[in-house]
């Protein structure tokens, strides 16, 4: 690790003046973020840790029914706090192990854009808005590829509002040696509609699988779309699996999503 | 009633309060006033040739006390091999030099180009980022059948080509092997690989080297399973420093599995470097150093061909294997693949004629040596699939067709060069038919069905030779060492006792496990008996633990010197009592003279040794302190059956592992809790290799599953509460204790049974599959089930 500077604001504003500084950079819990530095394969100036800002902790009720998340909350605090919406909140129970859950948060998490990661998925599915603290982004402008995302340098995911779905459920099917998501699905029945977005699947990072969407919207059922795959170009081929298996998992495991939420 | 002192009871590990509480003294604990730190800069090419390093700009970063390289090397000796293997045609092996720093060349990835030594470790790091090397990329030798092509680039340019040996075992039986394959009424073929495997212990390895220069002395402290192995190797061969100058200290040590035998680089370097600079240097591995530095294991790729006649007894096992050695020979590599693994290829079967082809060959990868089994798992592993296939072929019950061909009469000598002097292979297929419930199956299997899962069931047995080994033989063999081991008993005035022994214990219980074997031999509390291990210092000579050797060998040099221990208290208690020495008895920790009410108490010998006011002078000496050295008149021979029951998703290729039972033969047993311990971490391993742990490499000698996010290792979730039973026990004829090694068996024994299990459970979905190689990854499952 190489040295750095270190600053924990308790004010979004002081955030943001913090990260003004070249080559700095927001941290959330570190999950990722830290074993990168200790690699060194990362080197920011400073680190502005977002942990000391009340306001981005805990989950709330919005005026339209829409759960909202402090991009400070942990994966252990959704787990346990976001009961009204218990799709998501399995979701965050399975990410990493307690130490993991204990540590990482939602705002980190969906900044960083893991491909592999489960929160894109959550998020897409439940065509989330994400708050920052100069706009609003739509879940479906905001998820830009492997790693990349909407925001600028410098701005800082403030909160996450989900709409709560109808029925959901988020299916994980495990790679061997991280436990991130080889495939991962999650499914969200709105009244207008059913979403399905997939994680782990792609090289252009998390995405919807549009021709499921729209079969399951018609008929919310596993057998809506048995035999149904979207196709393996683009899927990423690695040491776990092909992209043609990687295809085919996200058949199985949308089935089981739909049928778990059912 | 369980005994509650002795052998056959089962205390909690006393070395555990220290590793559970934090209290342990591993080797980066220790802290060597006014220690440096250094850090290798390692090749991240596989193949290169090296035309020129600048160390200018590295050199004047902050806290650089100086960069080494091979040049600051020559003259001085290389990394030495400990086993020479002759081929077929009587040639030695061949053995190509191994630098402590490259010289000329990088030969894998991790290859040591550089070590730079500062006044802390983020100093050299930042400083080796300062080095410039160039680097030309030669091709790398990646795939074992290529690398011994027509044509093929050298990994060594010296040599004649990248074949290390071709073996043959045993040579002159090969044509009537062959003669019993062409009169065969059946025979059942089989190619596998035998997956490679990173040893992984929880302690990466460190090293710190120290240097008086008062006294002229080196110290190295080390993560090492041998202490004195590494004392001999280094001094002798590397840096030319007689034993009476050199102290190797291996303290408490987090698991060696193996990797922790050899003699490395990183040792001989900051020894040689604690000298060059008068300064203690410091090496602490990283994660994911240990990936690309430690040796790694197995790595086999066989064809195996089995043998039957009409009533299906086995007439002939053939097979060929080629054994990837990597870049450079580790300690023991070259008796892996052939003396470790071609003289268990009998199994348990009384199979007549075996015939053995090992192609050792040197590729552009991290060397490979033994791993937890060394061998022995990869003989059978092969072995007991291929028999399982001919179960299949032939339509006969894989149980039923083992029990047909088991050896029955004790001792047996093999046609591949051993006599197993004791075993049970019934006894412990029954215990085992007993534990996995095997008539309760099919409606196992229907229920699994009923969910959509597949279900299997795999059943297999192992044979290993360990508590190596006769050094008479294991010198003819092509060792370079003795495999005795020794121990000093050390009484103390007031009776307690200390045991120094050359084994080494890192996780093995021997600090709980060897004071029970005296407790019992005197008839004292265990409580009164400490172990000291793993200096060179205040231990004598041994050879350490591996090959499951601890209790079988060390174990009996222990029992040899409290033998003479008690010989000469119970001279001391006669002269006591004024009695005749051989009236004498010992029994609950006191002596008395047959046939009388006569006695003394151990405390009251064991003082007079020291206080020898009333003392048999003109006869013997004061004090009570004795040494024994052990060499073992043949291997012990473990021997067991296990078996495996597995659900498959069909529609991922999941493989659940829902049940695993083992029925061992240790012979007689000290710890029967630490036994069940080793046995359990044994098939945890087996089941990684099974299902998940794959030492993965590129074309370009890129080592793909190089960190914890791509090498799976087994968890608590992947693994069954095993049922265990060592019932059957038969024990070893020719050692004081009757002891057969415990360490390896499970890591032998589970791999095939898992694989009969998967391979049991796709048969019954339709697939019309074999075989699948290890590990039976979900995709990899898939993808057999969907061609």
């Amino acid at each position: 690790m190489y040295n750095f500077d270190f600053e924990k604001p308790s004010t979004i504003a002081d955030a943001v003046s913090a990260l003004g500084t070249e080559d700095a950079q927001a941290l959330g819990g570190g999950q990722t973020l830290l074993p990168t530095m200790k690699q060194r394969l990362a080197s920011p100036s400073k680190l502005v840790s977002l942990n000391g800002i009340t306001e981005m902790h805990g989950i709330c009720t919005g005026d339209d029914g829409a759960l909202c998340i402090g991009g400070a909350t942990t994966h252990a605090d959704v787990a346990a706090g976001a009961g009204a919406y218990p799709g998501l909140a399995g979701l965050a129970a399975g990410i990493g192990d307690p130490a993991v859950r204990a540590r990482g948060t939602i705002g980190g998490s969906l900044a960083n854009n893991d491909p592999s990661a489960c929160y894109p998925a959550g998020a897409l599915a439940s065509g989330a808005t994400l708050v920052t603290n100069a706009r609003e982004i739509a879940a479906d402008d905001y998820f830009q590829g492997m790693f990349t995302t909407a925001l600028d340098e410098g701005e800082i995911l403030t909160e996450v509002r989900f709409p709560v779905p109808e029925a959901s459920n988020y299916q994980k099917f495990e790679q061997p040696a991280s436990r991130f998501a080889l495939v991962g699905v999650f499914v969200a029945k709105y009244a207008d509609g059913v979403r399905v977005a997939v994680t782990g699947a792609s090289e252009e990072g998390v995405f919807r699988w549009t021709e499921a969407e729209a079969v399951l919207s018609g008929t919310f059922s596993a057998d809506a779309i048995a035999g149904m795959a979207p196709g393996s170009d683009g899927m990423i081929s690695d040491l776990h699996g092909t992209g043609a298996y990687r295809a085919h998992l996200v058949g199985v495991l949308t089935r089981r999503a739909v049928t778990a939420a059912s | 009633m369980p005994k509650d002192n002795g052998i056959g009871a089962s205390p909690k590990r006393r070395e555990d309060v220290r590793f559970l509480s934090g209290t342990g003294n591993y080797t980066d604990d220790i802290q060597v006033n006014g220690q440096a730190y250094v850090h290798f800069l390692r090749s991240d090419i596989a193949h290169a040739k090296i035309n020129g390093i600048n160390l200018d700009a590295a050199s004047a970063m902050p806290g650089v006390i100086k960069i080494f390289t091979g040049a600051d090397f020559e003259g001085v000796g290389g990394i030495p091999c400990g086993w020479q293997v002759t081929d077929r045609h009587g040639e030695p092996m061949q053995e190509p030099a191994h630098p402590v720093l490259a010289q000329g060349k990088v030969r894998y990835v991790g290859d040591q180009i550089a070590a730079v030594v500062a006044e802390t470790l983020e100093q050299a790091r930042d400083a080796a980022e300062a080095i410039e090397v160039d680097l030309e990329e030669l091709p790398a030798v990646v795939d074992m059948k290529a690398a011994l092509a027509d044509g093929a680039t050298k990994v060594h340019d010296d040599l004649t080509s990248n074949l290390c040996y071709d073996w043959g075992f045993v040579e002159e039986n090969k044509p009537a092997v062959d003669a019993a394959f062409e009169a065969a009424a059946h025979v059942t073929t089989l190619e596998l690989r035998n997956n490679r495997l990173v040893a992984n212990p929880m302690e990466p390895r460190v090293a710190i080297g120290d240097f008086n220069r008062a006294t002229g002395d080196s110290t190295l402290y080390t993560t090492s399973q041998n202490p004195h192995v590494i004392r001999l190797l280094m001094g002798a061969f590397v840096l030319g420093i007689p034993e009476h100058k050199l102290r190797v200290v291996a303290p408490d040590v987090g698991g060696g599995f193996g990797t922790k035998i050899f003699h490395y680089a990183e040792e001989a370097f900051c020894t040689f470097a604690a000298k060059a600079l008068n300064r203690a240097v410091k090496w602490t591995s990283t994660r994911s150093e240990a990936f690309i530095s430690d040796a790694h294991g197995r790595d086999h790729v066989t064809k195996i061909e089995l043998a039957l006649d009409a009533e299906n007894n086995f007439t002939a096992v053939r097979t060929d294997t080629h054994a990837n050695m990597g870049a450079y020979l580790s300690t023991f590599a070259p008796s892996v693949p052939t003396w470790l693994h071609g003289t268990l290829m009998a199994g348990n079967y009384k199979t007549p004629l075996i015939y053995v082809n090992v192609k050792a060959v040197f590729t552009n990868t991290v060397p490979v040596d033994a791993y937890r089994g060394a061998g022995r798992p990869e003989a059978t592993f092969q072995l007991e699939r291929v028999v399982d296939k001919a179960a299949r072929e032939l339509g006969v019950d894989p149980i039923a067709l083992r029990r047909q061909n088991f050896i029955t009469e004790f001792p047996y000598a093999t046609p591949v060069a051993v006599e197993y002097d004791t075993g049970d292979y019934h006894g412990t297929m029954d215990a085992l038919e007993n534990m996995a419930d095997i008539s309760g199956f099919e409606a196992r299997r229907k229920a699994s069905e009923a969910r959509g899962m597949l279900r299997g069931f795999g059943v297999n047995c192992y044979i290993e030779a360990c508590g190596i080994a006769p050094s008479n033989l294991v010198g003819q063999l092509g060792a370079r060492a003795g495999l005795y081991e020794s121990a000093t008993v050390r009484v103390n005035a007031t009776g307690g006792l200390v045991v120094m022994t050359g084994s080494h214990s890192h996780g093995q219980g021997h600090e709980t496990s060897f004071p029970q074997v005296i407790a019992e031999m005197i008839g004292i509390d265990e409580s009164m008996v400490e172990i000291v291990h793993g200096d060179t210092a205040n231990t004598p000579m041994g050879m350490g633990t591996y090959g499951s050797r601890s209790i079988a060998v060390g174990g009996s040099a222990m029992v040899r010197a409290t033998e003479k221990i008690i010989a000469k208290a119970k001279k001391i208690a006669a002269h006591l009592m004024e009695a005749a020495d051989a009236d004498i008895e010992l029994k609950d920790g006191s002596f008395s003279v047959a046939g009388t009410d006569k006695s003394v108490a151990w405390g009251d010998v064991t003082l007079a040794a020291y206080v020898p006011h009333n003392y048999p002078l003109e006869d013997i000496e004061p004090g009570l302190e004795e040494t024994a050295f052990y060499d073992p008149a043949n291997f012990t021979y473990p021997s067991g059956a296990y078996a495996c029951e597995v659900e498959v998703d069909p529609e991922t290729g999941k493989v659940t592992i829902e049940a695993f039972n083992a029925a061992d033969d240790f012979g007689n047993i000290i710890n029967p809790m630490i036994v069940d311990g080793q046995v359990h971490g044994g098939i945890g391993q087996g089941i990684g290799q099974a299902l998940l742990e794959n030492a993965s490499y590129d074309e370009n000698g890129q080592l793909l599953s190089a960190s914890y996010m791509d090498y799976a290792m087994p968890r608590a979730s992947d693994v069954p509460f095993y049922g265990v039973d060592h019932s059957s026990q038969t024990p070893c004829t020719h050692n004081p204790l009757g002891v057969k090694g415990c360490g390896e068996a499970g890591a032998i024994g589970s791999p095939p049974a898992v694989i009969n299990a998967v391979v049991d459970a796709l048969r019954s979905g339709g697939h019309d599959i074999h075989h699948i190689d290890m590990p039976v990854s979900p995709s990899r499952v898939w993808q057999a089930m969907n061609g």
